[in-house]
């Protein structure tokens, strides 16, 4: 192992098990998160599905549904209490193992150590535990849907006192409910494991002359991501153990004094329901960060290669992904505007909410500037890059709406607020994993994918996301209430049935559409054109080495980094990039 | 209070320079080799005892963090709650206190200690001072249970039993690591791994040991 012509940290695994299951290469890891994350997503969107057949048509009878569900939809309608189950399943699944999951655990573990030179993560063991830590975690949760009373009903937020009293308080909060605090402990756990070994890989592990100020972007929003995953997952744990013990140890940590529910008294020393949401919205601000800022990464990494042209304003790039990260752990407030929060504090986080336009403006207009006058390649990837700077304007300006607290009072637990996240975390989210899938998959899989294909999946999900949500935001302004089941029981919402309808039928296409991103991804695996090392003509460090690269990512090469990540179009250059790893220029300076 | 003071004895085996192996990897004594490229770094950087104590403070920023999350908790409960009443402290804390701090002290004697015996001997005293306060804490656990403080019941009391119980947690981990290079000290010479598993663990125990106190404060002084 002192042979320096064999720089792997670790040997090359022979058997199966070590290779597949219990590999510590940050590669496989990372496929195996990306592979956890594609069964949760296509779940999650699942039970999306099913609301929105609900929501449309109320009265239909879907027979075929009571078969599958038979506690669900006793006769062929789904139970409202099952709609709030699927409705916590959604936003569980969606946020913990797709939005956290696929952009950091699985592209960032694959990435990052290539991107910076290194040979593996500094912690390859910590790796390997994180990642079964979080298959166990998505078992636990998978698990609340079959146990007595089913998933949980209390919403992926689990707001207090309703999550914390247990089976009197409605169907899932029972063991299902258990479950769900159980799942997310473990995964608070994952994450802090693999944060850590992050932030030491990005500052212990770079090579030789790659400076902070030469790591890609798609580096800097992982390494932020760390930093709010390890700050802000411990606090959730703290209120999932209190949650726990309120549930199990006879505790009233959240449950308040006095509290009758279906006419029992619950028994309680006088507790803090505001306290969860303190507590969970502590951790859940910046965890919209952790879904959406390696997004951000991906899209400037993205823009840069296919405009041919250096990303405008690197610094202020990296600037403002970390002023929106730290923001983000001042603003939890906002979510908070309607429960009591005293005027003036909602006014700070209402300002410091708005002060997170600024680093967000900024970094959409070092977007554009990339793009102008650049020689654009439109490819697929390129595409949802865009597409993701799209939905990060259309979903984040209404997050000016929502910040201040005026506004959102009337607009609190409508539909505007369901629109606008899932615009800017779920949606925009979703696009740079799409962008990075297709941009990343020639080096993972070694092949490429179809582009024709992927353009035809690219518009038919853009246009559908937009036919999904611009309608929401109209349907919130308008007095929607979100949560329920069943909005014609109310006079004032009928009117609004055709626009359910609508959105049903976009949400039924843009679902279908993803079956041809599933069947590009199978036929790309096997059938694809074989990619070379650099079929993008891209600049970073894992454009130098095989697809897929070997087990010690560069053969045992000593990398020398002379080069900014996105050195294209360079003058003076023998081509229209300059590889990382390219010898410095002579003509210029 | 935890302090990180640079060894001050010579001790040729644990040169700065040398490169620490994963534990539990193949073979120990990775050698100095200065500069053999093996990080494709050209040499002169100890890059792996860093990642460890790195690694290190990192987690116990994440363990502050969940202790701030349980204080913010306690203080608005303290702040709020009528029923709040608030317990005297149990006179065997203070005893318990004293062996947690004796624990530290016995552990840096074995950071410090220039031959393998007196580590030895440190380390096993660390670990059964340390397997000491966690019985002592069960013990007051019982006792207040005799007098009919429980988890349930009062404000105060659940969060005397959620704080000494999570931070019980933590330190038993502490001396499960402790444990387990102690075994590794009797059965080998400790060389540099071994040094620097022992320093992180050190960094570890002395934080549960300073965060012990804040807890004391918090509980019985905050007022």
């Amino acid at each position: 192992m002192s042979d320096s012509a064999h720089p792997a940290i670790h040997p090359a695994p022979t058997t199966f098990i070590r290779k597949w299951v219990f590999s510590t290469d940050h590669k496989i890891i990372g496929i195996q998160y990306y592979f956890l994350a594609l069964i949760a997503v296509f779940t999650g969107l699942a039970l999306s599905v099913l609301m929105r057949l609900r929501l449309a048509w109320p009265t239909e009878s879907w027979p075929w549904l009571e078969t599958i569900f038979p506690v669900g939809f006793e006769g062929g309608v789904m139970s409202p209490e099952f709609y709030l189950a699927m409705l916590t399943m959604h936003g569980t699944i969606m946020v913990f193992f797709v939005l956290t999951t696929a952009p950091q655990g699985g592209f960032g573990n694959y990435f990052l150590p290539i991107q910076i030179g290194a040979h593996d993560m500094a912690f390859p063991v910590l790796n390997m535990l994180s990642f079964w830590v979080t298959f166990l975690s998505m078992g636990v949760m998978f698990a609340a849907f079959f146990v007595a009373g089913g998933a949980p009903i209390s919403g992926w937020t689990a707001y207090a006192p309703l999550s914390a009293l247990g089976e009197v308080a409605g169907p899932g909060l029972g063991s299902g409910q258990d479950l769900w605090i159980i799942s997310i402990a473990l995964f608070c756990i994952a994450s802090l494991l693999g944060a850590l070994n992050f932030i030491t890989t990005v500052l212990n592990m770079r090579a030789k002359g790659m400076s902070l100020m030469k790591m890609p972007l798609t580096v800097w929003t992982w390494f932020t991501t760390a930093i709010l995953a390890l700050l802000s997952f411990p606090v959730l744990l703290a209120a999932g153990i209190l949650l726990l013990l309120d549930r199990l140890g006879g505790t009233s940590f959240f449950i308040p004094a006095g509290l009758v529910v279906s006419d029992t008294v619950i028994e309680s020393s006088g507790g803090s329901p505001i306290l969860w949401q303190h507590l969970f919205w502590f951790f859940g601000h910046p965890e919209v960060y952790i879904a959406i800022l390696p997004g951000m990464g991906v899209a400037s990494q993205l823009l840069s290669t296919f405009a041919r042209k250096p990303i405008f304003g690197y610094h202020a790039m990296v600037v403002a992904v970390f002023a929106i990260g730290m923001l983000g752990f001042f603003v939890w407030g906002h979510h908070m505007f309607v429960s009591g929060l005293s005027p003036f504090s909602a006014l700070v986080f209402s300002i410091l909410t708005l002060a997170i336009g600024v680093p967000s403006a900024i970094k959409t207009f070092n977007w554009l500037g990339t793009l102008w006058g650049g020689k654009i390649r439109f490819t697929t990837a390129m595409l949802f890059a865009i597409g993701f700077v799209s939905l990060f304007v259309s979903g984040g300006i209404t997050g000016l709406f929502l910040g201040q607290t005026s506004v959102d009072v009337q607009l609190h637990d409508t539909y505007f607020p369901v629109a606008h996240f899932h615009m800017i975390m779920g949606v925009a989210a979703i696009f740079g994993i799409f962008g990075a899938t297709y941009y990343w998959f020639p080096k993972m899989f070694g092949r490429m994918l179809h582009e024709g294909l992927g353009k035809l999946h690219f518009w038919l999900t853009f246009i559908g996301v937009n036919a999904i949500f611009i309608p929401m935001h109209l349907m919130g302004i308008m007095g929607q209430l979100r949560r329920y089941a069943e909005s014609t029981e109310f006079k004032f919402m009928e009117p609004l049935q055709p626009y359910q309808e609508f959105v049903t039928i976009a949400a039924l296409v843009t679902a279908a559409a993803q079956l041809l991103f599933l069947v590009n991804f199978c036929w790309g695996m096997f059938k694809g054109k074989k990619a070379g090392e650099n079929p993008w003509e891209a600049t970073t460090l894992e454009w130098i080495t095989a697809s897929p690269p070997p087990h010690d990512n560069f053969g045992g090469r000593e990398l020398v980094v002379n080069h900014a990540a996105y050195e294209y179009g360079v003058p003076g250059a023998p081509r229209d990039y300059v590889m990382q790893t390219d010898p410095p220029l002579e003509t210029t300076k | 209070m935890p302090v990180a003071i640079a060894p001050p004895e010579v001790k040729p085996e644990a040169d700065r320079e040398d490169r620490v192996p994963e534990p539990g990897g193949p073979g120990g004594g990775s050698g100095s080799e200065g500069g053999s490229g093996r990080w494709g770094d050209g040499g002169g950087r100890r890059l792996r005892p860093d990642s460890y104590q790195l690694g290190m403070w990192l987690a116990l920023a994440s363990i502050s963090m969940m202790f701030i999350g349980f204080s913010s908790a306690y203080i608005l409960g303290q702040g709020t709650n009528s029923q709040w009443r608030a317990m005297a402290a149990p006179p065997f804390v203070w005893i318990n206190t004293v062996i947690l701090l004796a624990s530290s002290l016995s552990l840096e004697l074995a950071r410090r200690a220039p031959a393998a015996t007196e580590l030895k001997r440190w380390m096993t005293l660390t670990c059964l001072l340390g397997a000491a306060f966690l019985v002592g804490q069960l013990w007051i656990w019982r006792l207040l249970g005799d007098q009919g403080i429980y988890l349930s019941g009062n404000p105060h009391s659940s969060f005397f039993y959620l704080l000494t119980g999570v931070h019980g947690v933590h330190l038993l981990g502490g001396v499960a690591g402790l444990a387990t290079l102690t075994a590794r000290a009797w059965s080998s010479a400790p060389g540099v791994p071994a040094r620097a598993s022992l320093n992180v663990t050190a960094l570890y125990w002395h934080f549960m040991d300073g965060l012990w106190i804040y807890l004391l404060v918090l509980l019985f002084f905050w007022r």
